[in-house]
C-alpha cells in the first residue's frame, strides 16, 4: 500500500483541480479564513501588545488571561458555538472566524509586548530625553525595534491557524479540512492524505513566506548587532513559543 | 448539569482516556527534547539543522499528521499510537527550542568556573547546567503540556478516545451541555498539570524562586541607580 | 543661567534622593556636580529637561519656571548626553545625530547637513556617516552622542557620565576635546561624574555631593583643593591623599614636587597662577 504514492497520483489528476471541490478553490477559502482571522486578531493584539509593552501596564493579566485562551480545546470551542449560533453554512464562518481569532492572539500579543519590552530601556530613555513625545517613541523608536519579535508573532499566529482552519469543515465550511473531514468517515485514506499533504505544504509555503518579510524587516542597525560576534545579549528576547493545533 | 450527573460515570471514563493519552507525549516529549536542545546548544553546527527541522516539524498541522500518521507507522487508524506518537513529535518541536535558550541562558561564567573548580563534562551537566537551565525548562514544559492537553481532544476527529468524544458527539446531538462539559474537563486537566508542574519545579528547583526576587530586587535597584 | 530653589525627591518608593538643594548655575561655563552613588547627582540633572519633577521646590532657566513649561518642548532645547550613548540602533550615525532637527520639522537634506558638520565639531571621521551605531566603537559613539547632544544648538547641555564607560586613554582623550569644544561653543554645560579628576577637570564650578543630594562644598577647583570644607570633601577629593598632597623638594638644586607618598610627581619651573589646577 502506497499511500503517499497514491496521493500524488489524487493531486496531480487535472479534474482534481476545477470546481468547487477542486484544489485551487478550497486553497483560496483556507487562505481566506486564515487571512480574515489574522487580520482580525493582528488589530486586536498588536494594539494591545503594544500598549501593554509600552507602558508595562497589565502585563500580569495578559500573561495569564493568553494562558487560559491556550488551554480552550479550539473544536470544542468551535462547535459549542457552531451549536449555540444554529446550523446553517451562512453562520458557520462566524463561531469559525471567533474560534480562530481566539486561537490567534496568544501568539500574536506576546510577539508584541516581548516586542517591545525588549527594546534597550536606555534608548527608550534617550529618546525621551532628547524631546520625543510618547507617541514618537512608539513609532520611531519602540516598533521598528520590536518589529522582528512582533513578526514573530504574526508568523506562529498564521502557523496555528493555518493548521487549525482543517478543523472548520467540521462544521460544514470549505477549506483544505474538506478533503480530511470527507473523507474519514468513509475510510478513502488516500484524500485524507491529500488534505493532510496540501495543508503541510500550504503552511511550509506561507511560513518561508513569512520567514523572508522577517529578514526584510529587521532594522538594518540591528542586523548589524547580531552579525557582530560577541554583541548578542541585546537582540536576545523571549522566543515566543506557543500552541499549535 | 442533570446530564453531567447522569453521564458521570462515562465523564469519568473519558477524562482518565485524556490523561493517559496526555501524559506520555509530555513526558516523552521532554525527555527526548532536552537532550536534543543540549546537543543544539552545545554544538553549534548542529544547531541550525536541528531548529530548523524542529520549525518544519512544527509547521504540519496536527490533524494531518495523525491521519497520516497510519500510513508512516504501519498502524491502523483507530491505534491510540498514532495519537501519541503526533502529540510526542509536537512536544519535541516545541521543547527543543526551549530547551536549547535554556541551555544558553546559563552564565558561561558559572560554567566556566565550575569547569575550573574541576566539574567532569558529565558532572558538570547534571549539577550545573541542567538545574541552572531548570526555570526555563519548566516554563517550557508548561506550554507543551498546556498544548498537548488540549490537542488530544483533536483525536475525537479520527475515533480516539478522550474528551474530545464530547465535541464531536454534543455537535452530532446538537446539545451545547455536552460539548461546554467537555471544554470544562479538558481545561481542568490543563490546570492541574500545570499546578502539579508547578509544584514539582518549586521542589525540584527551591533555588529558582528566591533568585526571581533577587532579580526582581535587582531590578528595582537598577531603576532606582537609573533615577539617582 | 539655572536656578534650583530649595529641591527635594523623594521617589514613591520612600527613599529621599535629594534634600533641599540650592544652587545658581551660571550660564556660559561648565559646572559639575561630582558624588559617589546614591547622592542624587543625576536625579538633579534630569531635573533640568523634567525627565524627573520634583517633589517640592522650583527651578528655573533664566527666568522660567520650567515646571510651566512643556516637557517636551523644554528637552527639545536642551542637549543630553548619557553614559551609554543612548543612540537608537535602528538608525545611521548621521540620522541619530540630526534626530531632534528632524523632530522639529527641519528638512531632512538641511538637518543632515549640520550633522554632518557636527561630526567634524566632535572630531568623527565623515566617513562614519552612514554606519550603524553598533559598528562603532565606544568611543566614537560617545563623539556621535555629544554630536547628537548639539545638534539643535542647545544652550544648556546637560552631560551625565558621559564618558564613564570608555577605557580611560580614551576618556582623556574626550575630556580634551570637550574643553576644546567648550572654549568654541561656551555653552551652559551640566557634567555629572563621580570622578573628582574630571570634575576638577573640566569644572568651572564644581558641586561636591553628600548622599541625599546635600552640597559639601561649591567653588572653583582651586578653592576647593585649597580650602576643603570639611573632612568629607578633605577625603573625596584626597582619596587618592597622597597623589594630591604634594610638596616641593630641591634636589641638585632644582626644586621638584614629590607626593604623599614619596614619589616624584613632577618638576617645579616657573610659580604658574593656576597651579593648582592641574595638581
Amino acid at each position: 500500500m502506497n499511500l503517499f504514492g497514491d496521493a500524488f497520483r489524487w493531486i496531480l489528476e487535472p479534474s482534481h483541480w476545477t470546481g468547487p471541490n477542486g484544489i485551487p478553490n478550497r486553497i483560496l477559502e483556507h487562505l481566506a479564513y486564515t487571512g480574515l482571522t489574522v487580520l482580525i486578531a493582528t488589530l486586536i493584539a498588536v494594539a494591545l501588545g503594544l500598549y501593554i509593552g509600552h507602558t508595562g501596564r497589565f502585563r500580569g493579566i495578559a500573561v495569564s488571561v493568553t494562558g487560559a485562551m491556550r488551554a480552550l480545546p479550539t473544536l470544542g470551542l468551535l462547535v459549542y458555538l457552531a451549536v449555540l449560533f444554529g446550523l446553517g453554512i451562512q453562520f458557520a464562518l462566524i463561531p469559525t472566524i471567533i474560534v480562530l481569532v481566539v486561537l490567534a492572539i496568544p501568539p500574536l500579543l506576546a510577539g508584541a509586548y516581548s516586542g517591545v519590552q525588549s527594546v534597550d530601556g536606555r534608548t527608550v530613555d534617550a529618546a525621551r530625553s532628547m524631546g520625543m513625545t510618547e507617541w514618537q517613541i512608539l513609532w520611531k523608536v519602540e516598533v521598528p525595534l520590536a518589529l522582528p519579535l512582533i513578526l514573530g508573532g504574526i508568523r506562529s499566529a498564521v502557523l496555528q491557524v493555518v493548521a487549525t482552519a482543517t478543523v472548520a469543515a467540521y462544521i460544514s465550511l470549505g477549506g483544505l479540512g474538506r478533503y480530511i473531514i470527507d473523507a474519514l468517515p468513509v475510510r478513502d485514506y488516500t484524500t485524507v492524505l491529500v488534505g493532510a499533504l496540501l495543508v503541510t505544504i500550504l503552511a511550509l509555503v506561507l511560513d518561508g513566506i513569512l520567514i523572508l518579510c522577517q529578514r526584510l524587516t529587521v532594522p538594518a542597525g540591528v542586523r548589524a548587532i547580531r552579525s557582530s560576534p560577541g554583541q548578542r545579549s541585546t537582540t536576545k528576547s523571549a522566543s515566543t513559543v506557543s500552541t499549535a493545533a | 448539569m442533570t446530564w453531567v450527573l447522569a453521564n458521570l460515570g462515562q465523564i469519568w471514563e473519558l477524562t482518565v482516556a485524556h490523561v493517559l493519552l496526555s501524559i506520555a507525549p509530555i513526558v516523552l516529549g521532554f525527555l527526548l527534547a532536552v537532550p536534543i536542545g543540549w546537543f543544539a546548544y552545545r554544538f553549534r553546527v548542529s544547531r541550525g539543522l536541528v531548529l530548523t527541522v524542529c520549525g518544519l516539524l512544527y509547521t504540519i498541522p496536527s490533524l494531518a499528521l495523525i491521519v497520516a500518521m497510519p500510513t508512516i507507522l504501519g498502524t491502523k487508524i483507530l491505534d491510540p499510537l498514532n495519537l501519541i506518537v503526533t502529540l510526542t513529535l509536537y512536544a519535541i518541536a516545541l521543547m527543543v527550542r526551549t530547551a536549547t535558550d535554556a541551555f544558553d541562558a546559563v552564565s558561561t561564567d558559572v560554567i566556566q568556573s565550575s569547569t575550573a573548580v574541576g566539574f567532569g563534562a558529565w558532572r558538570r551537566f547534571w549539577q550545573v547546567e541542567l538545574p541552572l537551565a531548570g526555570p526555563v525548562l519548566l516554563a517550557g514544559l508548561r506550554v507543551v503540556s498546556t498544548s498537548t492537553v488540549s490537542l488530544v481532544t483533536l483525536g475525537a476527529l479520527v475515533g480516539m478516545s478522550g474528551l474530545g468524544y464530547l465535541f464531536t458527539n454534543g455537535y452530532q446531538r446538537n446539545f451545547p451541555t455536552e460539548i461546554l462539559t467537555g471544554i470544562v474537563g479538558t481545561v481542568l486537566i490543563a490546570v492541574v498539570f500545570d499546578i502539579l508542574l508547578v509544584l514539582i519545579g518549586r521542589m525540584l528547583l527551591p533555588w529558582a524562586r528566591v533568585d526571581d526576587a533577587a532579580r526582581r530586587g535587582a531590578g528595582t535597584a537598577r531603576v532606582k541607580a537609573v533615577a539617582a | 543661567m539655572i536656578r534650583f530653589d530649595g529641591i527635594s525627591k523623594r521617589f514613591p518608593d520612600g527613599t529621599l534622593a535629594v534634600d533641599d538643594f540650592t544652587i545658581t548655575i551660571p550660564s556660559r561655563t561648565t559646572t559639575v556636580f561630582v558624588g559617589s552613588s546614591g547622592s542624587g547627582k543625576t536625579t538633579l540633572l534630569r531635573m533640568v529637561n523634567r525627565m524627573v519633577d520634583p517633589t517640592s521646590g522650583s527651578i528655573h532657566i533664566d527666568d522660567d519656571d520650567i515646571s510651566t513649561l512643556e516637557p517636551v518642548a523644554l528637552r527639545r532645547r536642551i542637549g543630553y548626553v548619557m553614559q551609554n550613548s543612548g543612540l537608537l540602533p535602528h538608525r545611521t550615525v548621521v540620522d541619530n545625530v540630526a534626530t531632534v532637527p528632524l523632530l522639529t520639522g527641519v528638512s531632512k537634506r538641511e538637518a543632515r547637513a549640520a550633522a554632518l558638520d557636527l561630526m567634524d565639531t566632535v572630531g568623527l571621521d565623515r566617513a562614519l556617516a552612514d554606519r550603524y551605531p553598533s559598528q562603532l566603537s565606544g568611543g566614537q559613539q560617545q563623539r556621535v552622542g555629544v554630536a547628537r547632544g548639539l545638534a539643535i544648538d542647545p544652550n544648556i547641555l546637560l552631560m551625565d557620565e558621559p564618558f564613564g564607560a570608555v577605557d580611560p586613554l580614551v576618556r582623556s582623550e574626550l575630556q580634551q576635546e570637550l574643553v576644546r569644544i567648550q572654549k568654541d561653543l561656551a555653552k551652559t554645560i551640566v557634567f555629572v561624574t563621580h570622578d573628582i579628576d574630571e570634575a576638577f577637570l573640566l569644572g568651572d564650578q564644581v558641586v561636591i555631593l553628600k548622599t541625599g543630594g546635600r552640597i559639601a562644598q561649591v567653588g572653583t577647583p582651586a578653592e576647593i583643593l585649597a580650602n576643603p570644607a570639611d573632612e568629607f570633601v578633605d577625603t573625596f577629593i584626597g582619596a587618592e591623599r597622597g597623589r594630591r598632597a604634594l610638596s616641593i623638594q630641591t634636589v641638585n638644586g632644582k626644586e621638584v614636587v614629590v607626593d604623599g607618598t614619596g614619589r616624584l610627581a613632577g618638576i617645579l619651573r616657573s610659580p604658574t597662577p593656576e597651579s593648582g589646577r592641574s595638581a
